[in-house]
């Protein structure tokens, strides 16, 4: 309500449920490592035969391969408490280095994707419901129908087929020029040209979720009584629909946007590996093809904890937006 | 029935999707007549365009286009509705159990589906196709796994809200054995939205599908639209159409079965209709 029991306890109380989750992904992770064919040890060193005999055998030692499941369950909590992910003998580097000099790229592509999806599907979704029969609204919502039955990695091939091959106005892979070395500005500007296609690529299907959403959402408050008192006031329609309607009508939206972070990560595999976009997702699409499973287990399992992290942040986004949820 | 077709008929989207969906169908369930034997095998030159002695052209390998959509759609109907169908029976079983006995029971199974839907979905089944091998029996498994929690928390809210009802309380106030309640009288009147949620969801399976095999993930031994466009992939420049062909395919056979999923729920809830 107030005080200790506002934001900040909210916060808190969400921190904590997350512990649970984090642990449950371990576990899991656990058992995919044992569902890999060959022993943990194989795995854990990446590409068969390309680990020495050595470091296998420093490997079954340290993660106790030769001890019952549950000890070996205990060696693998501890190792992984310390974010120790292993090695990747594929890379020649260890698997946590790898992911962080990922992650950078790929959470500029989800950002990227969440703020343009959500704003042009609110806005669109908006134009959408107060043009409602008209054929503003049957054409957004036909594109929308589309948009959400279209493959993501497609939707990237066919836009590099018309931006790139046939206009070459924008590049089709990478994040940077290479040889360019931009540097201030011109660097930006760079990474800003190549960040377009993927982004779109990705955007298209959440902003026809959001757009839907968006559109049942504000056409459900147009109905309400604090509508039509609005209006007894006398205000003009666009102002009761940006201050009044869109406050109320965006939260289903920032709500699924935040259960949709998960599956952008997913998202992100496919188009990265499209656009030779240098992520996460180009990095376990990497992974598949050298058959690092320790790897892909390692970004899977980072992944699974951005997602946590993420939502804790959407949720906190929604307690500005309405602050009955803290309470 | 005849009332159901007939609200179901109404919508032009829903029949648009219906015959849409039949054609595809159409087109699977002959592929072995159209097109007899394998469509990996070569048959002409590679690279040939459309609409030339081929009707939609060959690929890299000389392989015919048209034959490889004709079993590719084989290929996504079957993995879908497999995994689809494993899903909403598993769905149904935990969402069930959760909504109807309440209690810890709920907590525990809804504490579990949620972490299924916390964790990067797509992402969940690369791993997974990937450490039990490539196959078909794989991908369903692997898509059915990542599916549930979706129709195990719509069945849940259903449960719940049937279960303080008169008629089924009455029902557990006679005696009845809880299994009797579930199935006679409970899941009869959830089966609606089930439906609807179903025939969606094969869709979203279709997506996955197409995508795990785009990404090198599918069965090598059968012919795939995510897998011919990953083979058109290099040659986007000079053959775009070997990628933009089968990708039609996929946005209208996933198109077709949402509008079907949308009619569905029209016709079987009249009531949201105003």
């Amino acid at each position: 309500m107030s005080g200790a029991s506002g934001r900040p306890a909210y916060v808190i109380r969400r921190l904590l449920q997350a512990v649970p989750v984090v642990f449950a992904i371990l576990m899991l992770n656990f058992l995919l490592l044992h569902l890999a064919p060959g022993d943990a040890a194989q795995v854990l060193a990446g590409e068969a035969g390309s680990a020495t005999p050595e470091y296998m055998a420093q490997l079954r030692q340290r993660f106790g391969l030769d001890r019952p499941l549950a000890v070996q369950l205990l060696f693998y909590l501890k190792q992984m408490l310390v974010l120790d992910l292993g090695f990747s003998f594929r890379h020649s580097m260890p698997v946590l280095d790898l992911i962080v000099a990922r992650l950078g790229p790929t959470v500029l592509l989800m950002v990227t994707t969440l703020v343009v999806s959500v704003s042009a599907g609110v806005a669109l979704g908006l134009l959408a419901a107060s043009r409602a029969g008209r054929w503003q609204d049957t054409l957004i919502s036909v594109l929308a129908l589309i948009s959400y039955a279209t493959p993501l990695f497609w939707v990237g091939l066919m836009l590099i087929v018309i931006f790139s091959v046939k206009l070459g106005w924008l590049p089709t892979s990478g994040m940077e020029t290479v040889g360019a070395f931009h540097e201030g500005w011109t660097r930006v500007l760079d990474i800003g040209r190549h960040l377009i296609l993927p982004a779109l690529s990705l955007s298209l299907f959440y902003l026809a979720l959001y757009v839907r959403l968006m559109r049942a959402a504000v056409l459900e408050q147009a109905g309400m009584d604090y509508v039509t008192t609005a209006r007894a006031k006398g205000l003009n329609e666009a102002r009761i629909i940006l201050t009044h309607v869109l406050r109320n009508a965006v939260l289903p939206v920032v709500t699924v946007a935040g259960v949709q972070v998960g599956g952008l990560l997913g998202g992100s595999v496919v188009v990265e590996s499209v656009f030779a976009w240098p992520g996460l997702g180009l990095l376990a699409f990497q992974s598949l093809f050298a058959r690092d499973f320790n790897l892909l287990l390692g970004i899977f399992f980072l992944s699974a904890c951005l997602v946590v992290v993420l939502n804790l942040a959407v949720d906190v986004v929604h307690t500005l937006l309405d602050p009955r949820i803290s309470s | 029935m005849r009332r159901f077709a007939r609200r179901f008929a109404r919508s032009r989207a829903g029949l648009l999707g219906v015959i849409l969906l039949a054609a595809v169908v159409t087109l699977a369930a002959c592929a072995p007549l159209l097109f007899p034997g394998s469509p990996f095998r070569a048959v002409d030159r590679p690279f040939a365009p459309p609409l030339g002695s081929h009707l939609l052209g060959t690929d890299v390998l000389g392989r015919d286009v048209a034959a490889g959509l004709a079993h590719g759609a084989r290929t996504s109907l079957t993995i879908g509705v497999l995994a689809t169908s494993i899903a909403v029976l598993l769905g149904t079983f935990v969402g069930g159990l959760a909504g109807y006995y309440g209690g810890w029971i709920d907590d525990l199974l809804m504490r579990t589906t949620e972490f299924f839907q916390t964790i990067p979905t797509f992402l969940f089944a690369i791993v997974l196709v990937a450490i039990l091998a490539p196959s078909v029996r794989s991908i369903v498994l692997a898509i059915a796994i990542v599916s549930w929690p979706t129709v195990a928390r719509l069945v849940r809210g259903e449960f719940r809200a049937l279960r303080g009802r008169e008629f089924v309380q009455s029902c557990i106030g006679l005696g009845m054995p809880d299994r009797r309640v579930i199935v006679r009288h409970i899941l009869p009147n959830c089966l609606s939205p089930i439906i609807v949620t179903g025939s969606l969801s094969v869709a979203t399976a279709i997506l996955i599908e197409s995508a795990l095999s785009f990404l090198g993930l599918g069965d090598p031994n059968v012919m795939s639209w995510g897998f011919m466009i990953a083979a058109g992939r290099t040659f986007l420049r000079t053959a775009w159409w070997l990628c933009a062909i089968p990708g039609t395919a996929i946005l209208l056979t996933v198109l077709s079965i949402n509008l079907v999923g949308e009619g569905l729920n029209d016709a079987l809830n009249p009531r949201l209709q105003r």
